[in-house]
């Protein structure tokens, strides 16, 4: 039963504006995904970070998203028994589980979450933003489809910054082979201007999930940033960037979160409106999927909110001023990839959560390290340390996997949280009579 | 008198501190854990209770230094004479629950001389009971499962011989009873037993120390008050105490650490089922730490399975090591290869104490990782949990910090096994205080 002041009515119904027009977005998606042998739409798989959605839709291609599929069978609970299953055909304990449960999930029918079969791609797009398990990836998808492939290369931004020859190099590989070979696999024309009315969508529904994420400024933060994040990041990270589905999404949410700084009220969560608000925190590191609503419940339980991520970040750093542009469409695609966190330094990433411990005001850091995933864990040891001596703030590190279930380990995971949460108080309460 | 306690309640043992209002530790308890954390929770607190009851008789004599040869020998017998007392009390116990047991088809033709047999065991261990607690006793374990075990186990074979009973029909009696009697502490006041130990001390030796008498039913008669109580380790969720009774086992294990060594900025604790390196600020705040994560090797039971593996006690590991010369080198941390190990190099003829000092090894270098990981070795260094009672774990440690970090003291108190459990009862003693002076507790 729903409380029902009518302050909670208003939120409640209000809330649920944008978590029904999310479901529907989702269920439409993945309706045309599978039906797109039926009504002869042509399907790319392609990677959230450098996803090129409003390209793409240029070409009429159904954007598939394999990371989607498997955070969407790790939340079904299903990635376990697709894991293993990839681990039966030889792939290794260590290998990222996203490639596992995706692999594990072809072999099994590859069932989309509809229940209705996922059609093959007839291209996969390969835009590397700094995780080399996505050539992998695409190389087993390539053997499987006997599809092509277009590779992308987006430079690594090693020294900080995105220079001119980057941008060039990047929009020479979209002139001569990404969108010349993008038009010969759908049979479509290229047309720079249908690309300019995509972006300029693009950047509408960027402001809004900015103030969104920015909300978590907010002493009593309306938002979670990293829980109630990976729901708000979904249609601008996926299939919908570009499309008035995500402006009317981030409308909706934007009401949402305005209602709530009014009524002074935190984050939704599973279990209602969130109590009060005992700390701050900045998360690093992707999220379990598993475990989500008991991962979740960990925090909201203790009264932790996490008010900035750098996961929400993966599918681009618009809180840094970053928006499509219109006028410069290659140029601005190639400043996206550049962008994005995964294809940030190490240096770039504790620049990042510096900010946002000082901006958030934030108790501290906590890193989710995950397992399987290299790309992000490598250095996380050490960029905790930095961040540490640079804030001033506690900071701790617990270790989950993204859709393994075997690598979560709640006893763990909570025995972590806790000690850091009675931390946070410790050193907040001063030298003396402490906790 | 006020009291606070902490109670760590580890996967292996359970622990009991109580302290005073001077932040004094006046008891101490422990037991094994079983599975049952209720039960250790109240066995470990009545033993401190009975430490603290030592405690106050000293206090009652003056100042430890001061006390004489003569009352220290008195107390000492007092101890002796009051855990026998106890013994004897669970023996009781064990017993009539042995003699419920014999009952069904299988005791259908031999229940009556189980019976008798069980009478002449127990009687048996009766007599034997006051040379166990005699003063030049050792005693391998205090747990009375451990004490009342072996000798039951032992007396019960020869009784079974010389009465043509099976052997297992007395074993099947016991493997039922002593679980439920291990799960009953010993019921009985106090108060009254340490009179009976009393009468008995006084008895033995004939002396009519009426003085030391008064000072002991003085410090009888000081009531325990338990003012605020906390309980941490991995146990606490499922005690009924609210939050504000619970830490978290490696804030109390910083805050435990920095009591027994005030300069103490790093810890190792080495426990059943995880090693944490932690991090604490010169007031004992912890600043930083980390675990082990997914795999318990290298903690405590990785021992208990290795000992399991050799037939051995979990205590006549470490000693044996020591008299290796040559450790072997054994990489494998993961606990069952390290059984396949040991097996394996066992059959190629390698010293056992080689191999018990390469296993030792392999402990200390993966808690080397997890403090590297946590942010190194600060001076000073203090080693607390069970594995810090190890002496060749120890020599390793020494060995391995010194090759790390050169020069570092490190601090291993003999209680060690008691930290969490002293950071609880000051984090009760703080929590108290702060609700007296109208802080948040």
């Amino acid at each position: 039963m729903r409380v029902t002041t009518s302050t909670a009515q208003t939120t409640d119904v209000i809330k649920d504006a944008s978590m029904i027009k999310q479901k529907q977005m989702m269920a439409a998606h993945y309706d045309r995904l599978t039906s797109a042998r039926e009504n002869g739409d042509k399907v790319v798989s392609t990677f959230v970070p450098g996803n090129l959605n409003e390209l793409l839709m240029c070409f009429d291609l159904v954007n598939n998203l394999p990371e989607v599929n498997a955070i969407q069978n790790g939340l079904r609970r299903k990635s376990g028994a697709f894991v293993m299953e990839a681990e039966r055909a030889g792939h290794s304990e260590d290998v990222c589980t996203y490639v596992k449960s995706d692999i594990g999930m072809m072999a099994k029918g590859n069932i989309g979450p509809n229940g209705k079969e996922l059609p093959a791609p007839d291209v996969l797009m390969l835009s590397y933003t700094g995780c080399f398990t996505f050539l992998k990836w695409f190389e087993l998808l390539r053997e499987q489809y006997k599809c092509e492939t277009i590779f992308l290369q987006t430079p690594y931004m090693a020294d900080g910054k995105i220079t001119p020859n980057m941008i060039q190099y990047m929009v020479k590989q979209f002139k001569e082979d990404v969108i010349p070979k993008l038009e010969r696999i759908s049979g479509v024309k290229f047309d720079i201007d249908r690309l300019r009315e995509y972006l300029r969508k693009s950047a509408k529904a960027e402001d809004d999930l900015v103030y969104i994420l920015q909300s978590g400024k907010h002493v009593r933060s309306p938002i979670d940033a990293y829980f109630g994040g990976i729901y708000y990041i979904g249609p601008i990270f996926g299939a919908f960037r570009g499309t008035d589905d995500a402006i009317e999404y981030y409308q909706f949410l934007k009401n949402e979160v305005d209602q709530r700084i009014a009524a002074g009220l935190g984050p939704v969560t599973p279990d209602g409106p969130m109590g009060e608000e005992k700390y701050r925190l900045v998360v690093e590191g992707p999220p379990n999927y598993t475990n989500f609503r008991q991962f979740w419940k960990m925090f909201y339980d203790e009264g932790a909110t996490v008010v900035a991520s750098s996961y929400t970040k993966v599918g681009g750093t618009y809180d840094y001023g970053f928006r499509h542009d219109p006028d410069r469409p290659l140029e601005t695609l190639a400043e996206y990839c550049l962008g994005v966190y995964t294809n940030r330094s190490l240096p770039m990433r504790i620049d990042m959560l510096v900010d946002y411990i000082n901006e958030y005001q934030a108790d501290g850091l906590l890193i989710n390290s995950i397992k399987s995933c290299n790309s992000f864990s490598a250095g996380q040891l050490l960029m905790m340390r930095e961040v540490e001596k640079r804030t001033g703030k506690p900071a701790a590190f617990i270790e989950t996997d993204l859709v393994d279930p075997r690598y979560f380990s709640a006893a763990n995971v909570k025995n972590r949280l806790e000690s850091y949460f009675q931390m946070i108080e410790q050193k907040r309460s001063g030298k003396g009579v402490a906790a | 008198m006020k009291t606070f306690v902490g109670i760590d309640l580890g996967s292996t043992t359970t622990k009991a501190v109580l302290m005073d209002e001077n932040e004094k530790v006046i008891g101490r308890g422990i037991t094994n854990s079983r599975s049952n954390y209720d039960t250790a929770c109240r066995v470990a607190g009545q033993e401190a209770a009975i430490d603290a009851r030592f405690t106050l008789f000293r206090r009652e004599f003056g100042d430890a230094e001061k006390i004489s040869d003569q009352v220290d020998g008195f107390l000492k017998g007092l101890e002796r004479a009051f855990r026998l007392e106890q013994f004897l009390e669970q023996v009781d116990d064990l017993e009539k629950t042995c003699i419920e047991q014999v009952k069904g088809e299988r005791f259908s033709k031999l229940g009556d001389g189980v019976k008798l047999a069980l009478a002449e065991v127990f009687n048996l261990l009766r007599k034997e009971a006051p040379a166990m607690y005699g003063p030049d006793a050792t005693r391998k374990s205090d747990f009375f499962r451990d004490i009342a075990g072996s000798r039951y186990l032992a007396l019960a074979e020869e009784v079974a011989r010389e009465e043509k009973i099976p052997y297992d029909l007395l074993l099947n009696v016991y493997d039922k009873s002593i679980i439920a009697v291990e799960n009953r502490p010993p019921k009985g006041e106090l108060g009254d037993k340490f009179r009976a130990a009393l009468k008995r001390v006084t008895e033995v030796s004939g002396s009519s120390a009426s003085d030391l008498q008064q000072s002991v039913e003085r410090a009888l008669d000081i009531e325990l008050e338990e003012t605020f109580l906390v309980g941490t380790g991995y146990g606490r969720v499922t005690l009924p105490f609210s939050k504000e009774h619970i830490r978290s086992e490696i804030l109390c294990h910083g805050l435990g650490a920095h009591m027994m060594y005030p300069k103490t900025r790093t810890v190792l604790d080495i426990g059943g089922q995880d090693t944490k390196g932690i991090q604490v600020d010169p007031t004992g705040i912890v600043e930083n730490f980390q675990m082990n994560d997914r795999c318990a090797a290298g903690c405590g039971r990785y021992l208990g399975y290795i000992a399991d593996e050799m037939n051995m006690g979990l205590h006549e590991l470490g000693p044996l090591a020591m008299k290796s010369e040559k450790p072997a080198r054994i990489n494998s941390t993961c606990t069952v290869f390290a059984g396949a190990e040991l097996r394996d190099r066992l059959a190629l003829g390698e010293a056992r104490e080689d191999i018990l000092a390469g296993l030792h090894r392999a402990i200390i270098l993966r808690a080397m990782s997890i403090i590297s990981r946590s942010g190194g070795i600060a001076d000073e260094f203090t080693f607390t949990g069970g594995v810090a009672k190890n002496d060749a774990a120890v020599r390793e440690l020494k060995k391995l910090v010194f090759e790390n970090y050169g020069e570092v003291t490190i601090n291993i108190d003999p209680d060690s096994i008691y930290t969490g459990a002293l950071g609880g009862a000051e984090f009760a003693r703080r929590a108290a205080q702060g609700r007296m002076e109208g802080m948040d507790a």
